[in-house]
């Protein structure tokens, strides 16, 4: 079986101006939303308490924040969770109340509403430790991100850095636009999946790349585009039976994964979709405009051979 | 062309061997069950065990097996409603002596404990439990500090009769004013051989003054110490909570993780856990009779208390020195017995009673009593009933042997584990620096097992997915790739069962994304086959070519993905954490099945042999 005939002729290059205006409208879209409307960022890192009950029944929401007002929890949020019988209910940080009552109150109060409830999981992050948070996952986003520039770098050739990390930076833009956009909650297994997402794109990144590199050595004739297209062309079988596997499991864990793991499914989803696409368009596109040439990618052998001798 | 030379294919089988045997005992699942440990002075037997067993048989409560190992009994039960019946009955039967704590034992077989192959160890949202991260206030026990160096300051002063117009505990410091600047000269030469550590800025206002500032390094130790008081007070607070595994780890330089998993009482946890202890020293009552006492006349004025062994002793109800007067205590070698010791350490305050006291009372006995507040089941009418208990304990009764007031020895001890236990107990009972619930994460029972059911429901619908894609997709080769994602699979359990890595909800789902990746390699490989063969190479030359083309490819991709998951693991912590340990043993493992796994099984099929076509 295969998905695509055998010899592909696809200009995927005379389309790049195409994907830029693509590209362009998603990170303008997403900027937007992310200005505008923000993420809606999870306790982990605001804070505050978080409760998972559930009931024997379906119940009705309107009861639940009444019985929590009623309590004294002004601007508690409750929502259904995966089914009408799950409720989660949110209580931003209270300055006056020590943490480790808030939650046993409000669980008080819910079962004075309701006899049945059943308490699932209660989460409270302090303030303190939510700014902790936000800023290790900031640097572990800009770490990884060093780290993997750095590896290219090394490894191919200079001009092939910014396209990877361009193309990286684009995924992540877009999946926080999808976050942002919707309103999906943004928790700290998102970031997992963010990061996950700039090694999973990189992956398809670099097989690219290590193709052009290839392609550049060993065909005598033909222009950067010409070469990238071939290059493009030999790889997107591998590139979409990939994908295809990965989100053959994605979809399994989105839909039979259980609510907790909902978001950060989606957030891969999301990821993988987007990477496919930016390895093929984004990151070539950017090595093209930087101008990579044949000289670039000959391998580093012939130039020692002029100087250093015992250099093999 | 394509053979493999021998060792490979028996690393290969090695490696499947034993990734299968310590994979195994996953499947064998884990038993509700109550680990019982005697505390001090209660021994663990088979009179116990057979007490125990009565007591259940009675309450009409079945038990699946029993295990007695030196000083810990385990009692297994079929299910978990059975196993919370029990409880309580068992804590009522052996009272407090004993702690009780609700496990889940793996029901592993016992030739595979024997290989040290055990289950993986599931995190707190797979298994339900409660996660707390603690702070210590580290301002407070600076503040702590220069209260006491304030004291310290004036005591030494008045001693030395230098008049100061004011001492005051500060934010920085102890601010000391004179009246003279004589005064203060003298002061600072006092206090420089006094108590070293302070540094001295001058104060000039309309009157001289001294600032008194501790030293950078005093404040890291004085942090040091709060923090690593706080985790000793909260072990021995666990402890008696009677959880199996708990996890009590400093983390960073102010913040304690405290784990227990399976505990579902989480206000019953943070009472406990907040709960302070706190000890007094009294004058003992040698004037009158014990025996007098025990039966019913007490003297007014004194009161009666039990040692550690449950003896009597007669105290008198006067406190000489409360537990926030202790600084600290450690235990040691008496330099002339030989004998080990535990040394005191008072705040001004306290010595100066400790002084009093002692001046009066040479020869004559004191006691320390540990109080501590308890939770204990006992049985009313039959059924289980929690109470709160101050518990109240003379640990140590010792005779005045000199005058003595901020530091003092107890020796006389019979054993170093004594003197390091008092030593244990006068610290837990010190004042210790405030800690505060920084972040809470408790989750249900229930939830634990929903997400057990669905984590594994996804891991398998996925990985079936992706195998019955491969198989249609490249045929044979599919099917090589197929075994060799299950080896993969097997590997990563084995793996994360050896290093006892906690296995949580994120873990599962980076073992899920490692599923789908995995087939990536193998993906390379194969189109890089497919693309050899189309352009004209002979099936054997286009294995070879393939296999060696895609091996700087894949290692590439490889390194990229296991870089973004070192960063989630140094980075990150509890979920994330869980997440990359998962992606980077799949990574790891993946490129070995993926590489030499599948070119073993394609050599073994296809090598050697003239072929016309590949089934790919």
């Amino acid at each position: 079986m295969q998905l695509l005939k055998r010899k592909l002729t696809i200009d995927f290059m005379g389309k790049r101006r195409l994907a830029v205006i693509l590209s362009g409208v998603l990170l303008a879209v997403s900027l937007a939303a992310l200005l505008t409307r923000g993420l809606n960022f999870g306790i982990d890192f605001t804070g505050g308490t978080l409760i998972e009950v559930g009931y024997p029944q379906a119940v009705e929401l309107e009861s639940i924040r009444t019985a929590l007002e009623d309590s004294g929890f002004k601007g508690a949020q409750a929502q259904h969770f995966g089914s009408s019988r799950d409720v989660l209910v949110r209580i931003a940080p209270q300055v006056d109340k020590e943490s480790a009552q808030l939650s046993e109150e409000a669980l008080a109060s819910l079962r004075q509403e309701n006899a049945d409830v059943e308490m699932r999981r209660i989460e409270f992050v302090g303030p303190q430790v939510g700014e902790d948070l936000t800023e290790q996952g900031a640097l572990a986003m800009i770490y990884a991100l060093i780290g993997i520039l750095i590896y290219i770098m090394v490894r191919f050739q200079w001009r092939f850095a910014p396209g990877a990390v361009i193309s990286l930076i684009h995924d992540v833009m877009i999946i926080i636009g999808v976050f942002a956009v919707f309103q999906f909650d943004f928790d700290l297994t998102v970031l997992a999946a963010i990061l996950a997402i700039i090694g999973y794109s990189l992956n398809d990144t670099i097989v690219v790349f290590d193709r052009i590199r290839e392609n550049f050595r060993k065909m005598r004739k033909g222009t950067a585009v010409e070469i990238i297209n071939t290059s493009l062309n030999q790889t997107i079988s591998r590139t979409l039976m990939t994908s295809v596997t990965t989100l053959l499991v994605l979809v399994a864990l989105f839909v039979f994964g259980g609510e907790v793991i909902h978001d950060f499914a989606l957030a891969l989803i999301v990821g993988v979709v987007v990477g496919t696409y930016s390895s093929i368009y984004v990151a070539s596109t950017v090595t093209l405009a930087l101008g990579v040439s044949k000289a670039d990618l000959m391998p580093a052998k012939i130039e020692k051979k002029e100087g250093d001798g015992s250099m093999v | 062309m394509n053979q493999y030379p021998l060792w490979k294919y028996l690393l290969l089988a090695f490696l499947l061997v034993i990734g299968v045997v310590y994979a195994l005992p996953n499947l064998y699942g884990e038993d509700p069950a109550l680990q019982i440990s005697g505390s001090r002075n209660a021994t663990m037997d088979a009179t116990v065990r057979d007490n125990v067993l009565g007591v259940l048989k009675t309450a009409d409560i079945p038990v699946k097996s029993t295990e007695l190992k030196p000083g810990q009994l385990l009692i297994r039960f079929n299910d978990t409603e059975t196993q919370i019946k029990a409880v309580d009955f068992v804590k009522s039967t052996l009272g407090t002596d004993y702690t009780v704590a609700l496990n889940l034992a793996p029901a592993t077989p016992a030739w595979l404990s024997k290989l040290n192959a055990l289950p993986m160890y599931l995190g707190l949202d797979l298994r339900g439990g409660v996660h707390f991260l603690m702070e210590v206030d580290m301002k407070a026990a600076v503040n702590q500090a220069i209260e006491r160096y304030s004291n310290d300051i004036r005591t030494l002063l008045r001693n030395e009769r230098i008049r100061y117009a004011m001492i005051r505990a500060e934010e920085q410091g102890v601010r000391v004013m004179f009246r003279s600047e004589a005064d203060r000269e003298q002061s600072r030469k006092l206090l420089n051989k006094e108590l070293p550590l302070l540094v001295l800025e001058d104060i000039d206002t309309e009157n001289p003054g001294l600032l008194a500032k501790i030293n950078a390094q005093e404040i890291r130790d004085l942090e040091k110490n709060a923090l690593q008081q706080n985790i000793l007070t909260l072990r021995n607070r666990v402890n008696e909570l009677g959880v199996a595994e708990p996890v009590i780890v400093q983390q960073g330089a102010q913040r304690i993780v405290v784990q227990l998993p399976g505990v579902q009482d989480t206000v019953e946890a943070k009472r406990i856990l907040g709960a302070t202890a706190t000890l007094e020293y009294r004058a003992v009552d040698y004037e009158h009779d014990v025996q007098g006492a025990v039966a019913g006349t007490v003297p007014a004025g004194s009161r009666l208390y039990k040692d550690r062994d449950g003896n009597p002793v007669l105290l008198k109800k006067a406190v000489i020195v409360t537990g926030d007067q202790i600084i600290n205590a450690s235990s040691g070698i008496d330099q002339q017995s030989g004998g080990p010791q535990v040394s005191v350490m008072l705040d001004a305050k306290g010595a100066r009673s400790m002084l009093d006291f002692t001046k009066k009372n040479v020869g004559k006995p004191m006691a320390v009593v540990f109080i501590e507040n308890k939770s204990e089941t006992t049985l009313v009418d039959g059924v289980p009933v929690k109470s709160n208990k101050k518990v109240e304990e003379v640990i140590s009764v010792a005779t005045i042997r000199d005058v003595f007031s901020k530091r003092f020895q107890t020796t006389g001890l019979d054993s170093p584990q004594e003197a390091h236990e008092l030593a244990l107990l006068l610290r837990s009972g010190a004042l210790a620096a405030p800690i505060n619930i920084v972040e809470e994460r408790t989750i249900g029972p229930s939830l634990g097992k929903d997400n057990i059911k669905q984590g594994f429901k996804s891991v398998v619908i996925g990985f079936v997915a992706v195998l019955l894609f491969m198989a249609l997709y490249y045929r044979v080769f599919g099917l090589v790739a197929d075994m060799a994602l299950a080896l993969n699979l097997v590997l990563i359990v084995a793996i994360l069962s050896l290093l006892q890595a906690t296995l949580t909800m994120p873990g599962i789902a980076g073992i899920v994304l490692t599923v789908g990746m995995a087939v990536d390699a193998n993906v390379l490989i194969f189109e890089r086959i497919r693309e050899e063969l189309r352009n004209g190479n002979s099936p054997q030359a286009s294995i070879q070519a393939g296999y060696e083309k895609a091996l700087s490819t894949i290692a590439d991709a490889n390194i990229t993905t296991l870089i973004a998951a070192v960063v989630l693991l140094s980075y990150g912590t509890g979920a994330i954490k869980g997440f990359a340990v998962t992606l980077a043993i799949g990574i790891v493992t993946s490129m070995f099945t993926a590489i030499m796994g599948t070119r073993a099984i394609i050599n073994l099929i296809y090598g050697g042999r003239r072929l016309a076509r590949l089934s790919i």
